[in-house]
């Protein structure tokens, strides 16, 4: 199929971007999404310009490096998957497809398609962990048992992958599903019982500091979440919120 | 005599390690704050590393190219981890796995250090749990387990089908813990680009940081290698986009022998490729085999019909079917180890009965699992006479339970449902058994520079076993280098700071820099992409899943070729002071280039087979073994481990000899 994209070039943080048209044609449709981009970034290196620079590694929908904005969607016209999953049999020959960046304050574009996501990671870091230190002598894995129920909950939280889908879809750039998923799988699970207080308040904390938006219940962020983190997550951080600050 | 002294301890190789720790120097709390090192890579073992060290008191700087070391593509590993815990009661020991895996490893790994692995592999999942790993649950609450191949007990524990995710992710929040409090200094989105040696010990690094270009200089006490495999050199493999050989190489070629690079591992079940667009290739779980059956049409009329869509898998009847592995290896069935699997699938294909247009592709049948675990949970509902329908519909939903994350992520690929007709697949490059050498202490021949996890080559021999690759890279990270870099720095106490303001720092900076300016300078004719696709096609027909004298010598030359042509007509836009992908992949391409000449020279010297490593001059002619892979115990019980002297031709081999005091070197049969 042949095809028309309209792409967000922008040089680097401090310069203003712009939507810029390629023609891409010949391509198959069972190609990955990525893969079109790669024929399209071939053809630009072959005729001298300069290719578009986008995040992608694994390429199997796990690693949460690919984020796209493709005709207003995060990750494209699919339900559940990553931009990379992403095949091009959605679309059809003469189609136009917009690609964007992820629109977020607290998420400046670098380059083109590529922005920064490390306010996610200083929300890890204010308290999205157990702290236990390494040693050959923590007690037995089997020790406390763990319902089924509660561990594949927990599972189930711990699958996200930290894309940002969550943030770049809704109209608040709110990051309350990722942070939610996270004190989740603590919440459910016995280890995290111990710094639940504490955690839950600092990641909420740091999350404001960072400039992302509030929950307005739209559940736009359940719905492009290529890992189907529930909107369950939201409100059992903001239960966890509530119990700690009556604490 | 060799150079190389693998300082394995002396005694019984139950106290080997007990002992040993017993007695290596240790760096008082004090005095380690006054020490740095530089960990490269966070996946498994250097996120796991990192924050050991870090929690030891080390101050740790971490390298990573992606933008968080969340991303390290350890996460993308699916099926599980081993652990000698016998949880099932089934006969399990450390003993048990310690031989599993030298067997599976076809005798060419390590003893000390497997049993080592061995030993501290029941202490990562009580360290996991306690991170708050979530791993699958039975309904007593205990932690359940499954099966994997070459073994013939259930100690693979895992998380879904995201078990690498979820491990990941517990040594990174054990990392964000220290990042919080300013032990590890994290360095997202750099990417190292050389090593640096003071007075012969490693001291430093050159990094760039990718998003601005600038080259920066960075110093340690000690620099621990936790980059991954090379699987890459290949173009297609199941590695990440972005993952390279690039730090390894470089250590490679300033002093650190690199061992056996030719052990490569072949996954058997992979989404065969579509067409030459392709980027990467999609692994499905290994775990999958516990439940899929394998097979081919027996008759060529029925592949020549499946082919031109006249026929459907699900037409044929059972007898006209053939279960390649179940029929070859009665035993382990299924389940035989990867590097049989894979050659089981290339002998069916190259014989004509590949299921797919391009002639690779076999079955991995659900629907004898999906009926079986449907009879099952008719009989535990208590369902009288349950109609097929019904069955079905119970056995799926058990079927999902396990699998439906790698289903649906089939599904995505190939269109196709795979709880209705049989899935596709066909075996793809996917882990590197090679790397760096390294001693008992996970040294390299460089003083000081460590290798851990994928990237060093020691303890999975010639194949490794499904989930033992993230067991390796946790133990290595969590509880053996933690251990025996101490006994190293301990002579670094008084040492203070490394200058990077000496003439060693500028000197691998202008090597650094020089490379960088020759490719923004060449205005060649040819993208990276072309010299790494041609790169990766030599290695797959020449090198890959068998390999013979006359190709390889071909590859070699081949690929020096190619090299040559790189140097001179390689083309990267942009400039070198900004965010550069094409720049990036330049670099790493460079380095497969000569990675794959020295891959193809080792494959010529081992005139034997061995693990991931056929060569079809050795192979059993006769008997019940009759094409099986032939080892040779008598010229071939050695490590590999190569010299860099200035060419990958001109590398000169050091042998490691191989004793097996604890284990009998047998025929590896699963028949």
């Amino acid at each position: 199929m042949n095809l028309t994209l309209k792409i967000w070039r922008q040089k680097d943080s401090n310069t203003k971007g712009q939507m810029v048209d390629y023609k891409v044609n010949d391509i198959s449709e069972h190609m990955s999404f990525l893969e079109m981009m790669d024929v399209l970034n071939e053809q630009l290196v072959n005729s001298g310009e300069e290719p578009v620079a986008f995040d992608h590694d694994c390429r199997e929908g796990i690693c949460g490096m690919c984020s796209l904005y493709i005709n207003g969607e995060a990750h494209g016209p699919d339900r559940a998957i990553t931009t990379c999953q992403l095949h091009m049999r959605m679309f059809k020959d003469g189609d136009t497809i917009t690609i964007e960046p992820w629109r977020a304050k607290a998420f400046p574009v670098i380059k083109d398609l590529v922005v920064d996501r490390t306010a996610f990671e200083r929300i890890q870091q204010a308290g999205g962990y157990i702290s236990v230190n390494t040693s050959g002598n923590t007690q037995d894995a089997n020790a406390i048992p763990i319902s089924k129920h509660a561990a594949d909950e927990a599972m189930d939280a711990a699958a996200c992958i930290g894309c940002g889908a969550c943030v770049a879809t809704c109209k608040n750039s709110s990051a309350m599903l990722f942070v939610g998923a996270k004190v989740s799988q603590y919440a459910l699970l016995p280890q995290g019982q111990i710094e639940a207080a504490d955690r839950v308040r600092n990641m909420v904390e740091q999350m404001d500091a960072e400039g992302f938006g509030n929950c307005t219940n739209t559940g736009a962020c359940e719905v492009e979440c290529p890992k189907g983190i529930s909107l369950d997550t939201i409100a059992r951080m903001n239960r966890e919120l509530m119990k700690a600050n009556l604490k | 005599m060799s150079v190389l002294n693998s300082k394995v301890p002396k005694g019984s190789i139950k106290d080997k390690w007990t002992t040993y720790k017993d007695k290596i120097d240790l760096v008082n709390p004090a005095n380690k704050r006054h020490i740095d090192v530089i960990v490269v890579g966070t996946g498994l073992a250097g996120g796991s590393a990192a924050a050991t060290l870090a929690e030891l008191g080390y101050n740790v700087k971490a390298f990573c190219y992606q933008d968080s070391p969340r991303r390290a593509h350890s996460i993308a590993a699916q099926g599980g981890i081993n652990a000698a815990k016998n949880y099932q009661g089934d006969g399990d020991s450390t003993y048990r796995l310690f031989y599993d895996t030298v067997k599976g490893g076809d005798y060419r790994s390590r003893e000390a250090n497997v049993y080592r692995l061995a030993e501290v592999s029941a202490n990562i999942i009580d360290q996991c749990v306690a991170q708050g790993v979530p791993f699958a649950r039975d309904y007593g609450g205990l932690l359940d387990n499954r099966s994997f191949g070459g073994v013939l007990v259930s100690r693979t524990f895992y998380a879904k089908g995201q078990t690498g995710q979820q491990l990941l992710l517990g040594a990174y929040s054990a990392m964000n813990r220290q990042i919080a409090r300013g032990k590890i200094q994290m360095y997202n989105r750099h990417e190292m680009l050389d090593v640096v040696k003071v007075d012969g010990k490693a001291r430093g690094i050159i990094a760039r940081d990718l998003i601005t270009g600038k080259i920066e200089r960075h110093s340690a006490h000690a620099v621990v290698i936790a980059s991954g495999g090379y699987g890459n050199v290949y173009f297609l493999s199941t590695n990440a986009m972005g993952s390279n050989a690039t730090a390894a190489w470089k250590i490679h070629k300033k002093g650190a022998f690199f061992a056996n690079p030719c052990y490569t591992q072949i996954h058997p079940t992979c989404i065969p490729r579509s067409g030459d667009y392709q980027s990467k290739l999609t692994l499905m779980s290994e775990s999958l085999r516990n439940d899929g059956r394998i097979w081919v049409p027996k008759n060529m009329d029925d592949v020549i019909a499946i082919r031109e869509g006249r026929k459907k898998p699900t037409e044929l009847s059972e007898d006209e079917r053939d279960y390649y592995l179940e029929r070859r290896y009665p035993a382990f069935g299924n389940l035989v180890p990867r590097d049989v699997a894979s050659r089981a699938a290339k002998e069916r294909c190259d014989a004509g009965y590949g299921v797919n247009a391009t002639g690779e592709a076999v079955y991995l049948d659900f629907a004898a699992a999906i009926e079986r675990y449907g009879k099952e949970q008719a009989k535990i509902h208590n369902i009288q006479n349950p109609s097929k329908e019904k069955i079905t519909e119970l056995g799926e939903a058990i079927v999902e339970a396990k699998y439906g994350n790698l289903f649906q992520m089939y599904e995505k690929i190939v269109d196709q449902n795979p709880y209705k007709t049989p899935m596709m697949i066909y075996p793809a490059v996917h882990y590197t058994m090679g790397g760096v050498w390294v001693d008992y202490n996970l040294m390299t021949t460089i003083p000081g520079c460590y290798c851990i996890g994928e990237a060093n080559f020691s303890d999975h021999g010639a194949n490794r076993l499904g989930a033992s690759a993230l067991m390796q890279g946790l133990a290595d990270g969590y509880f053996v280098l933690p251990y025996t870099i101490g006994d190293y720095l301990s002579d670094d106490i008084r040492t203070g700071p490394i200058p990077t303001d000496t003439k060693e720092f500028d000197d691998v900076e202008k090597e650094v820099n020089d490379r960088i300016n020759f490719f923004m300078n060449n205005k060649g004719t040819k993208s990276v992409d072309y010299f790494h696709k041609k790169l990766g096609k030599i290695m797959w027909d020449k090198a890959g899943m068998s390999r013979n004298a006359q190709g390889l010598k071909e590859a070699m030359a081949e690929i020096k070729a190619i090299r040559e042509e790189f140097w001179k007509d390689v083309k990267v836009p942009g400039s070198a002071n900004e965010m550069n992908p094409e720049l990036e992949k330049a670099g790493r391409v460079a380095d497969f280039l000569e990675l794959g000449e020295l891959f193809a020279k080792d494959a010529l010297m081992r005139e034997e087979s061995c693990g991931g490593h056929f060569r079809e001059e050795s192979a059993e002619e006769d008997g019940p073994q009759k094409g099986e892979a032939k080892r040779d115990d008598k010229n071939f019980a050695f490590v590999a481990a190569w010299e860099h002297k200035g060419e990958p031709a001109n590398a000169v081999l050091h042998k490691e000899e191989l004793e097996f005091k604890d284990i009998e070197l047998k025929q590896r049969s699963y028949k």
